[in-house]
């Protein structure tokens, strides 16, 4: 299958991936070959049958819906690569 | 013989009878991956004071009188599942510097149960992959032949424990990533049933077929570590009840002189096709005659969606990856690239850097398959023919107790032979995606070796696979086929 140069650069906005163009290119070609592999599924008849999106044999896990605190030092740990302020995360601008 | 080169089986009788302690089981491990990991690059993290803490105390409570299967072993743990205070990559540049806040549910039950965490096992870059070559750590080594790949993605638990750097260790297999490398190093992995062990603290990469389970040494081990590490988790909502695991089989297997007496166990055709390496069917015939001789049945049977594994793994796997890997954004952990100038540019830019090819080619392929006009082309019709893959194996459970096929079609190839190509290593799957898939327990045992491209013979595994939640049967039957 081809793929556009254009597509990728598009997936890649998407993925939030940055990509240089000789990454572009190669995938552009990997992901066609891939793709192409993957259509045999076309000359499978799957008009009448149903899908299946998880194997666990449960519906619906139900539980209280509880605050429960957590552990002090493990929020701690969770967080201190991130750059805070006030107690909040800090990120970069999001609009110009 | 080395302490640490015991079964865990071994090392307990030894402990209970006070012909060793821990700490003098932990130093040989250690001694042992001081010597050998240069060359395999088997562990990505050692935690020796650590390990040496946790093993006078597990010595404190022997002395005490404690008894606990895993009271005092020492094992390694696949990178991939967060261990508390202890660096957690998952073998990826995103996470370098990551220290896991908390431990995976199997961690800590088996941190409770007194067992010594030595370190951390290499792995294919968030598992993606069949040989650790895609770890950005460099691959592991396979220990019968350091220009081979130790198979992936569990490469790292799988060498590890071949070279007796600990007496068992954990892994993760997904689509066969603790049965292809147990195939290649020639020790024994299984993957249990979907929803057997919980899955919290595991990095999640598929979450549908994620399975985290043991490889060891010999099937009972794994059958020890099984117990200790299964069971229903509040915190895996997925994790089975114990009204579902309660299974009993029609098989009856008692009689001393053909113990597997009753047994039916199935050969599916389109595992043995005819462009089957010779040696690998006559391996995998070898243990046949040992079924037959012990009573068991044996019945040719047939799973004809079994070509279309591949393709389903490979349009699911990459859909779920594409969304489990989207909470990587550079902001609470992870690698940061400070120098963009909004949170956009911020967000390419760390995970463009963090990410490596694989982890990226299967965000993108996700990310493709499941966009508006393409979803029910690739994604709705993989989940179809899930479907039907699973009916097949429901079919044949209805005629036989157990499937028997090779784990892999070969064994391990050179380092870099494959690299350059992921469609010929995503094919590296073809007789481990089945069971991933439907959600089966499946095991590989060592079945003797077997000559690979390029001259040498390397290992090569025979993989049981049984209906969901018939663990039990399918070690009985491992157990006695290993055993003779």
């Amino acid at each position: 299958m081809n793929i556009s140069k254009e597509e990728i650069q598009h997936l890649a906005e998407l993925s939030r991936l940055d990509l240089s163009a000789d990454e572009i290119e190669k995938y552009r070609v990997e992901l066609g070959s891939i793709l192409d592999y993957v259509k045999m599924l076309d000359e499978v008849k799957t008009d009448k049958v149903a899908l299946t999106a998880q194997v666990s044999g449960l519906m619906d896990v139900f539980r209280e819906d509880k605050v429960k605190d957590w552990n002090k030092t493990e929020v701690e740990l969770a967080l201190n690569q991130a750059e805070r302020e006030k107690g909040n995360i800090k990120v970069k601008r999001v609009l110009q | 013989m080395n302490l640490n080169e015991l079964t865990i089986q071994e090392a307990r009788l030894m402990l209970d009878e006070g012909k060793t302690s821990a700490l003098e089981i932990t130093e040989a491990c250690l001694k042992q991956i001081e010597a050998l990991n240069g060359d395999l690059n088997a562990c990505l993290t050692v935690c020796a004071e650590l390990a040496r803490a946790e093993a006078k105390m597990a010595d404190a409570r022997l002395k005490q009188g404690e008894k606990g299967i895993l009271l005092g072993i020492p094992y390694l743990c696949k990178d991939i599942l967060m261990t508390k205070g202890v660096r957690t990559t998952a073998a990826s540049k995103i996470l370098e510097n990551y220290i896991a806040p908390y431990d995976a549910t199997v961690v800590r039950k088996l941190k409770e149960a007194g067992a010594v965490l030595l370190g951390k096992t290499n792995l294919d870059e968030f598992a993606h992959g069949a040989s650790t070559e895609n770890s950005a750590y460099g691959p592991t080594k396979n220990p019968y032949d350091l220009k081979r790949v130790a198979g992936g993605s569990s490469g790292g638990s799988a060498a590890a424990v071949a070279s007796n750097m600990c007496l068992f260790a954990l892994a993760s297999d997904t689509g066969g990533s603790i049965r292809q490398p147990a195939s290649f190093c020639g020790v024994v992995g299984l993957k249990p049933s979907y929803g057997k062990v919980s899955r919290f603290g595991l990095l999640s990469m598929t979450s549908s077929t994620d399975c985290v389970g043991p490889i060891t040494k010999t099937v009972f081990d794994a059958e020890l570590v099984l117990d200790a590490i299964s069971g229903r988790d509040e915190l895996d909502a997925t994790t089975a009840t114990a009204e579902m695991t309660n299974v009993s089989s029609n098989a009856v297997l008692s009689s001393a002189v053909k113990p597997l007496a009753g047994l039916k166990v199935g050969l599916p055709e389109e595992y043995f096709l005819k462009d089957l390496n010779p040696e690998v069917r006559d391996r995998i015939m070898a243990i046949v005659d040992k079924l037959k001789l012990a009573g068991a049945e044996i019945k040719n049977v047939s799973l004809p969606y079994t070509k279309y594994g591949i393709p389903v793994y490979y349009i699911i796997t990459p859909s779920e990856v594409s969304s489990n890997l989207a909470r990587f954004d550079g902001i609470a952990w992870g690698l940061k690239k400070e120098e963009a100038i909004n949170l956009q540019e911020f967000y390419k830019k760390s995970r463009g850097a963090g990410f490596g090819a694989e982890a990226k080619r299967r965000i993108m392929l996700g990310t493709y398959v499941l966009s508006a006009g393409y979803y029910d082309a690739y994604y709705k019709k993989a989940q179809t023919v899930r479907t039907l893959i699973i009916e097949d194996f429901n079919k044949v459970f209805k005629e036989v107790d157990l499937l028997l096929t090779p784990t892999s079609p070969h064994g391990a190839f050179k380092i870099g032979d494959q690299s350059n190509d992921p469609l010929a290593m995503y094919l590296e799957d073809i007789f481990v995606t089945g069971a991933s898939l439907s959600g089966l327990p499946a095991i590989s045992i060592p079945a003797g070796v077997v000559t690979v491209a390029g001259g040498g013979k390397m290992p090569l595994g025979a993989q049981f696979i049984a209906p969901r939640f018939y663990e039990s049967l399918m070690l009985k039957v491992a157990k006695l086929i290993s055993k003779n």
